[in-house]
């Protein structure tokens, strides 16, 4: 009756499997008549398990030996290599489609197992299903009366919260038919059911054979395979015990011929080459009547060579290994984990003509320049098409070979052959060398190429360089370029393509340059700026300096300025002056430096920078004008002159910078750090007198006197007034320092101009560290009721939760120092824990907008043109063309009148 | 279920959503040439919809203020699940 009811169902399996393929047929006909393509969105996708019958239905072959050839080397018939499962050698043809090698995709064949298998990747749901099932009748253990109920429970379950709560579900309704163990239905008594993993089952101390397993599962109904989640026509649970097995096409394990002749098979192949050995093995111990030992035995053999060929990773079985000891690599290695399928071959590329070195800096580089060593540049290579203009230009550099530079590595003929330039065949090559050929040659200047540094987050992150051919072993950048690729050069590393058609050239100079990737869209400024020395170069020039004119133009002349007429025909020229030669003749511009106080109308005289007719009037070049992220001058430049002439004026006034500090030296000395006795005198009271104010406030909270802010306790209260008490202290510490440190030191300078450090680094070098706070509070951590057993317990006093009071130079105490580590290492933690996290919230947020667009009408669409926001931004303002995301109407204005 | 004291959409930080009428909408779906399938959607059940008689398939107008653009008008589609 069961075989009967079996039939019957996959009658009507096989029905949806014809529908399904003769569909297909009809739709691959179509499109070879017509040659027309069909669009079709997909509804649904069906996931569901072969049954045997369309296992054979869809195999082209029946495989009975383990042998794989024949003497003379041909695919034995019915063997593992049959051609009729498709073809990878040469010259022959696929009997099933007769199509030759790459042409055809490969078919499937299958094996008649003499006993049934268990499939190690269904054991779960065959475990399930034998234990919430009745032994005799097959039914499911619920009540006839409680299973309508259950089925509504999950339909509405299914419809509130989607199939994933659905399985939830049904994995609670399974738990609690374990226990069970009289069946409803015809009232027999359940026994125990265990499973020995992987593929063993045990009822009450006696195995199940998978003969028994399978005969069980046959017996459960379609209805009751509902409620497990299984839909009759695509799976029923007995296909999850195996009588056939699939065996997949050869051309998904090919074989590979050695250097000696001899041929390896895959991983794959040799598995299935023991089942089929031991399958036939089987066979026969059967058919001659064999003692049920022996054969049980090879059963099991049986078993577990199936298993492994699934998997061959499972806890409780050894892996089946090769010869030489090394794991075999079967159908679950290859699509899981890192190396498998998907991640290694889907989701991640691989790509010729890249190289990858370390990175070092050289501000004589233009910035769209690259630096690449001689070495890198003969092995990349880029085709030129020959042609009667440039055969003999394309013949010289044949001529010179693959070693010398510049030279060519390969040649291809017009039908695509490739040939590689040798000693021996250069001169066969230059000969043969007509129109119609493509020369490899080596890497030249003003080459195209694309330069990146992981992680790629940021589409400034890939930029085009031109490229330069240098001495040296690293790849050679501008220091300008570090801040959009966030590179710096304690070892980093750094990746270049060359592009290899003509499109792939015309694309990245026109999108990628590094010309076009000025300005930042994300927040409309200059991100390629002038950095550290260059800043501080053109403030010191500018701020008051004045030079001899000879001196200026050897100036200019370095950095790369050959037209002196605007430098004024004085024999002593102001600095300004000087950097005014890089301006253009028509510029405008006003703007705030670094010491401008806002607040104030009127401030120093150099605090407003003014540039009127491209001459800079007051103010010095600082931070604020010139640099990374903030450079408003830059934008200002870029708005009216464009990109092209921004880059060459950058390049020019970071020459600039650097190359008038090679003349006057600059350094930083311990002797910066320096202060008057009186100032010494004067941060030492303000100190001891922070610390009587904390002495008294811990007095009061001592007697109960103190008064606790509202909601917080006394102890919150008083550590908050010692908190805020104590960075006052500091901070008066730092005015005395910023008001008695000579200006003219040049760790001034640098703090001044916003090349590097600030006045609090200068502060802490010369005067008080100040507070160490970890979580925004003092520390507390540590022994019971003090931080370090140098104190006593319940001291409040601010030497004992941390607060430095010696600067730097004086050197700290060592419970001090100490206190100084725990806050380095605490920060020095949270940014090795913080980074990863971060760069995980990037990507899903990357992964989640990565194909929204702003379509013409300023909404923001995804792929399906779902709206996501009315107007882009809220404001349609296009960030990459405003200053900092405003729009300045102001200078509009003024630029029309 | 008893109502509660408290009204979310009453409160200074809900921005105030308004429903349109039939006319309204057509006008809004024509101007953005779109089926109200492409509309960003709001649960009918969202706490700032208590007090509008309003049903699945008809649509609100959300105004709030904007950092970038001081006030901004956004439009959702009530819907079922």
């Amino acid at each position: 009756m069961a075989e009967e009811e079996t039939s019957k169902k996959t009658e009507q399996e096989l029905e949806v499997v014809k529908q399904a393929i003769s569909g297909k047929e009809e739709k691959i006909g179509r499109i070879e008549r017509e040659e027309q393509h069909i669009y079709k969105q997909v509804k649904s996708i069906v996931f569901s398990v072969l049954s045997p019958k369309m296992i054979k239905k869809m195999s082209s072959a029946k495989i009975v030996t383990p042998e794989l050839y024949d003497k003379e080397g041909y695919p034995v018939d019915g063997g593992l290599m049959d051609i009729r499962l498709g073809v990878i050698d040469p010259g022959l043809r696929c009997k099933t489609c007769g199509s030759k090698l790459k042409e055809c995709i490969g078919h499937f064949g299958y094996i008649e197992l003499a006993r049934p298998i268990i499939h190690v990747k269904f054991v779960n749901i065959v475990l399930t299903l034998v234990k919430c099932t009745c032994r005799d009748c097959g039914r499911i253990l619920i009540p006839d009366n409680k299973i309508s109920k259950i089925k509504e429970i999950l339909d509405q379950v299914e419809k509130d919260s989607g199939v994933e709560e659905r399985r939830q579900k049904v994995k609670e309704i399974i738990a609690t038919l374990k226990t069970v163990n009289k069946c409803p239905h015809c009232k027999s008594k359940q026994k125990k059911i265990t499973m020995e993993k992987p593929t063993t089952f045990i009822e009450e101390e006696k195995r199940l054979s998978p003969i028994e397993i399978r005969a069980r599962l046959e017996k459960i109904s379609d209805l009751d395979c509902e409620i497990f989640g299984l839909k009759v026509p695509y799976v029923r649970p007995e296909w999850m015990v195996l009588t056939v097995l699939s065996i997949p096409p050869v051309t998904m394990r090919p074989s590979i011929t050695l250097e000696s002749g001899e041929r390896s098979e895959d991983d794959l192949t040799h598995k299935l080459g023991d089942i089929v050995r031991i399958n036939q093995r089987l066979f026969e111990n059967i058919n001659a009547g064999a003692p049920e030992i022996i054969v049980e035995d090879l059963w099991d053999l049986l078993q577990y060579h199936v298993t492994t060929f699934f998997d061959n990773n499972i806890a409780q079985l050894p892996p089946a290994r090769h010869r030489s000891g090394q794991p075999l690599k079967t159908l679950t290695e290859r699509i899981k984990s890192k190396e498998g399928r998907i991640r290694h071959n889907l989701a991640g590329k691989r790509t010729n003509f890249s190289a990858r070195t370390v990175i070092s800096p050289d501000p004589m580089l233009e910035l769209f320049e690259v630096g690449i060593p001689f070495i890198i540049a003969t092995k990349l290579t880029v085709p030129e098409r020959v042609n009667e203009w440039n055969i003999h230009y394309l013949k010289q550099f044949v001529e010179m070979g693959h070693d010398k530079y510049p030279g060519a590595n390969y040649i291809i003929r017009p039908d695509g052959k490739k040939k590689k330039i040798t000693e021996e065949t250069k001169e066969a090559s230059i000969e043969e060398l007509q129109p119609g050929y493509i020369v490899e040659r080596h890497l030249m200047d003003g080459d195209v190429a694309i330069f990146n540094r992981q992680p790629s987050l940021h589409r400034m992150s890939m930029m085009c360089h031109r490229v330069k051919v240098l001495p040296g072993k690293t790849l050679r950048l501008n220091p300008a370029v570090c801040t959009p690729y966030n590179a710096d050069f304690d070892g980093d590393e750094m990746n270049l393509h060359i592009p290899q058609t003509e499109e792939a050239r015309a694309e990245a100079e026109i999108l990628m340059e590094v010309q076009t990737q000025l300005i930042s869209l994300r927040y409309g400024l200059s991100i390629i700026g002038c950095t550290q020395d260059a800043i501080s170069g053109n403030y010191v020039l500018t701020k008051d300096e004045s030079v001899k004119r000879e001196d200026a133009i050897d100036l200019l002349s370095a950095v790369g300025v050959t037209d002196f007429s605007k430098l004024p025909r004085k024999s002593i020229v102001t600095g300004k002056e000087t950097f005014s030669v890089l301006l253009p003749d028509d510029f405008d511009y006003t703007g705030h430096s670094r010491s401008c106080d806002r607040s104030k109308e009127k401030c120093d005289k150099d605090a407003h920078v003014v540039i009127k007719g491209g001459k800079l009037v007051s103010g010095a070049m600082d931070r604020n004008s010139l640099g990374e992220e903030s450079g408003l001058m830059l934008r200002n430049i870029h708005q009216k002159y464009g990109k092209d002439f921004s880059i060459n004026l950058l390049g020019k006034i970071f020459r600039l910078g650097i190359e008038y500090l090679l003349r006057i030296g600059f350094t930083s000395a311990l002797s910066d750090t320096d202060l008057p006795e009186s100032a010494r005198a004067e941060i030492k009271e303000n100190l001891d007198n922070a610390k009587k104010e904390v002495d008294s406030l811990i007095a009061q909270f001592r007697e109960g006197k103190l008064d606790a802010f509202p909601g917080k306790t006394m102890q919150e209260t008083l550590e908050l007034k010692i908190l805020e008490l104590l960075n006052k202290a500091r901070n008066a510490t730092g005015k005395t320092v910023a008001n008695h440190a000579d200006k003219r030191t040049h760790t001034m300078i640098m703090a001044e101009s916003g090349a590097r450090g600030n006045l609090l680094n200068l502060a802490q070098m010369a005067a008080c560290v100040g507070q160490q706070a970890m979580r925004g509070k003092r520390i507390e951590k540590g022994f019971s009721q003090r931080t370090l057993s140098h104190f006593r317990k319940n001291d409040y006093s601010p030497e004992a939760h941390g607060f430095i009071s010696n600067g730097f130079k004086t050197g700290l105490t060592p419970s001090e120092f100490f206190f100084g580590s725990m806050t380095g290492r605490d920060s020095l933690m949270d940014t090795a824990l913080r980074t990863p996290k971060s760069g995980y919230l990037y990507r899903r947020l990357a992964n989640a907008m990565q194909d929204l667009k702003v379509e013409y009408d300023n909404t923001v669409r995804d792929a399906s043109q779902k709206i996501i926001q009315f107007e882009y931004g809220e404001d349609g303002i296009d960030v990459s063309k405003s200053e900092h995301g405003f729009i300045n109407v102001k200078r509009i204005i003024q630029t029309i009148a | 279920m008893k109502k509660p004291k408290f009204k979310v959409d009453k409160h200074t930080l809900t921005p105030k959503h308004a429903k349109l009428s039939e006319k309204e909408k057509t006008q809004l779906l024509e101007r953005y040439h779109v089926t109200s399938k492409e509309l960003p959607k709001i649960l009918k059940t969202d706490a700032a919809l208590r007090e509008m008689d309003a049903k699945p398939g008809d649509v609100v107008k959300i105004t709030r203020k904007s950092p970038t653009a001081g006030e901004s008008v956004f439009y959702r589609v009530i819907t079922d699940v």
